[in-house]
């Protein structure tokens, strides 16, 4: 413990803006991953355990791409798009499957999934920890914000998760495919009713988490080293932000994923070694007093 | 007696009667599966035939334990690994640091056990399903994480290193490895036997109860939560016991032991064996290790493999391979009578 550390780095701006940019991209990234997550299950009501593999596939994807192009705007789009395609092949495939199975046996479909995707990973891109390198376009002269250095990437990255969070929120609520999807959440079988293909939501909606979840993957890969497994913290951290922000809320999501951000920024300055360990004492705190997370809707 | 006492008497006496023949009987089966079990060092001396029985002993009380909370009770615990790590730890570091016999090792660890799982039980069980899963898991975390970041006390995440000290007691000597191989036998085939009669037991059956409609069971004032609580507790001791065989067979604890996975691989044995029958967890330990074991050895790429199993017995069979066998015959004898 050294609260030191955390005392004089809360009093110092340069230090204050530093931890919090390096929390918000935390926070940001899994938002993008958790917001997957947390649609996945309100309309689909499984929980996809294998959501950290859309991220993985999502950094791998946008690497190669880049490694073949040179083009980073082109690398994000392969690591978006490859991902959906994935998710949709995935679901309409294999999960499709176990609707209304056993919740178990949803979980074993999407673990012997994780192993799968783990291994063909190392299969294609090898064993060992990769690096997609920081592109060019953002290899200038950090920012300095009251004392504090902001990479300009941090920028892009953070800015990149807001647009995609602002559009998917105001999609939800206004668009019509929106209204559908909301719909098709609440009474899949009237809105099939009404001639709607529910198959085709369903495999919309999975594509879309794990888009989000690849474009994650695809942002993060230029500042995090990529290796087969890399989606298993992230899965874990994506589902103590849907769990603190309550399952099937998008500004839960918003809201868990910059507090856990902030957490883990802040608590490595003070608890460096139960960094974790704080994130699950937070996250047995909110449960305890409200099980069903902070944005989460009681059960009828 | 009035008239309807007398008849209840009457329907009750042969349920009472073939309850103790089903209890004569698990009893018998179990010795006979702890001799057969226990003389087979007297016809192989393959270490690593011993080494995997001894590993299935760890994980068989693992998994079946589980298989009370996730079977009989529909409590879903997705950070069981726990207790299985709190066993192992705790033995470990008594025996390092305190230097006491065996048994009162044994004894003491399930008591800590006991009072944690007590805590731990307490806040958990009144969520329900997936919040339930959720809250284990993250307790799991929890003592994962302390495991990690009190190395002073623990090792951190070189684990207990130095050996565990196996004095002798009794005329057993758990360093010697036929010793500890029948012992770990000994454990199973008892933790085996206990959790059989919890199962069997009234309060078994009000756990099914407590599964199949919860609403009802406490309308018939069951306390419910206090159910749930106790079986969470009983659930968390052999899981613990599980975790001593193994911290007894590696010679020290390693925080892996607490990692969420180790709850995974109890869900994934208890999928792969069925939960509906009692020994299907043992099944499923058994496949599990077989399959790990078999496929390790010949591709390094086992996670493909073990996925591919998965997909099979969760698409194909939709349900565990004991749970599988033990329909198709009842389907078969069904046919049979129908004719």
């Amino acid at each position: 413990m050294d609260l030191d550390a955390l005392a004089g780095c809360l009093s110092s701006s340069a230090c204050l803006v530093t931890q919090t940019t390096s929390g918000l991209i935390i926070g940001m990234l899994l938002f993008l991953v958790a917001v997957g997550l947390t649609l996945i299950f309100g309309v689909l009501k499984i929980v996809n355990f294998s959501h950290g593999a859309f991220y993985m596939f999502g950094a791998y994807f946008a690497m190669a791409a880049y490694q073949f192009t040179g083009s980073f705007a082109l690398a994000m789009l392969a690591g978006a798009a490859g991902t959906a395609i994935l998710g949709l092949i995935f679901e309409r495939i294999f999960m499709s499957r176990v609707y209304g199975a056993d919740v178990l046996m949803q979980l074993l479909v999407c673990y012997a999934f994780v192993l799968i995707f783990d291994d063909v990973v190392r299969l294609i891109w090898g064993p060992e920890f990769r690096s997609m390198g920081m592109p060019a376009a953002f290899q200038v002269m950090p920012l300095f914000i009251a004392g504090g250095v902001v990479p300009p990437y941090y920028l892009l990255l953070i800015g990149v998760a807001l647009i995609a969070a602002i559009v998917l929120g105001i999609g939800l609520s206004r668009s019509r495919i929106g209204k559908v999807i909301r719909a098709a959440a609440h009474n899949p079988g009237m809105v099939s009713a009404l001639g709607i293909n529910t198959g085709l939501i369903y495999g919309g909606v999975f594509a879309l988490g794990g888009m989000l979840a690849g474009l994650a993957g695809a942002l993060a890969a230029p500042v995090r080293s990529l290796t087969p497994g890399m989606g298993f913290s992230v899965l874990i951290e994506s589902f103590i932000v849907t769990v603190i922000g309550g399952m099937g809320s998008i500004v839960g999501a918003l809201v868990g994923a910059l507090l856990i951000g902030l957490i883990r920024s802040f608590g490595s300055l003070g608890f460096p070694l139960f960094t974790e360990g704080l994130m699950y004492l937070f996250m047995v705190i909110v449960l305890v007093s409200k099980p069903t997370g902070l944005f989460g809707k009681e059960a009828a | 007696m009035t008239e309807l006492e007398a008849g209840r008497a009457d329907r009750l006496a042969p349920v009472r009667s073939v309850a103790a023949l089903q209890r004569y009987r698990d009893v018998l089966i179990a010795l006979i599966a702890f001799a057969v079990l226990a003389s087979l060092p007297l016809f192989t001396d393959s270490k690593a035939l011993l080494d995997f029985v001894i590993r299935c002993s760890a994980y068989g009380l693992f998994a079946t334990s589980l298989n009370l909370l996730v079977g009989y009770t529909g409590l879903t615990s997705f950070g069981h690994g726990m207790f299985f790590g709190l066993g192992a730890y705790s033995f470990g570091l008594i025996m390092q640091k305190l230097g006491l016999p065996i048994p009162v090792a044994f004894v003491a660890t399930l008591a800590i056990t006991a009072v944690v799982a007590t805590v731990i039980g307490a806040i958990c069980v009144r969520l329900k399903e997936i919040y339930f899963a959720f809250v284990t898991l993250a307790f799991q975390m929890l003592i994962h994480s302390t495991i990690l970041s009190w190395a002073s006390f623990t090792g951190g995440d070189q684990g207990l290193r130095g050996g565990i000290p196996r004095p002798a007691f009794l005329g057993i000597n758990l360093a010697d490895h036929v010793h500890l191989y029948v012992a770990s036998c000994a454990l199973l085939i008892l933790g085996l036997l206990a959790m059989r009669q919890i199962a069997q037991s009234p309060f078994g059956y009000t756990l099914r109860m407590i599964r199949d409609n919860a609403a009802r069971a406490s309308f018939l004032g069951i306390d419910v939560w206090r159910a749930k609580l106790t079986v969470f507790v009983l659930a968390a001791l052999f899981a613990s016991m599980g975790g001593m065989v193994m911290a007894l067979f590696v010679s020290g604890a390693y925080p892996e032991f607490a990692y969420w996975t180790i709850s995974g691989e109890g869900i994934f044995i208890n999928m792969l064996g069925g939960v509906s029958t009692f020994l299907g967890p043992m099944v499923g330990t058994v496949l599990l290790l077989l399959l790990n074991d078999t496929v390790t050895r010949f591709t390094e790429y086992h996670g493909i493999v073990l996925g591919v199993v998965i997909l099979f017995f969760a698409l194909g069979l939709r349900k565990g391979l004991l749970d599988f066998v033990a329909e198709w015959f009842s389907q078969r004898r069904g046919a049979g009578e129908g004719r």
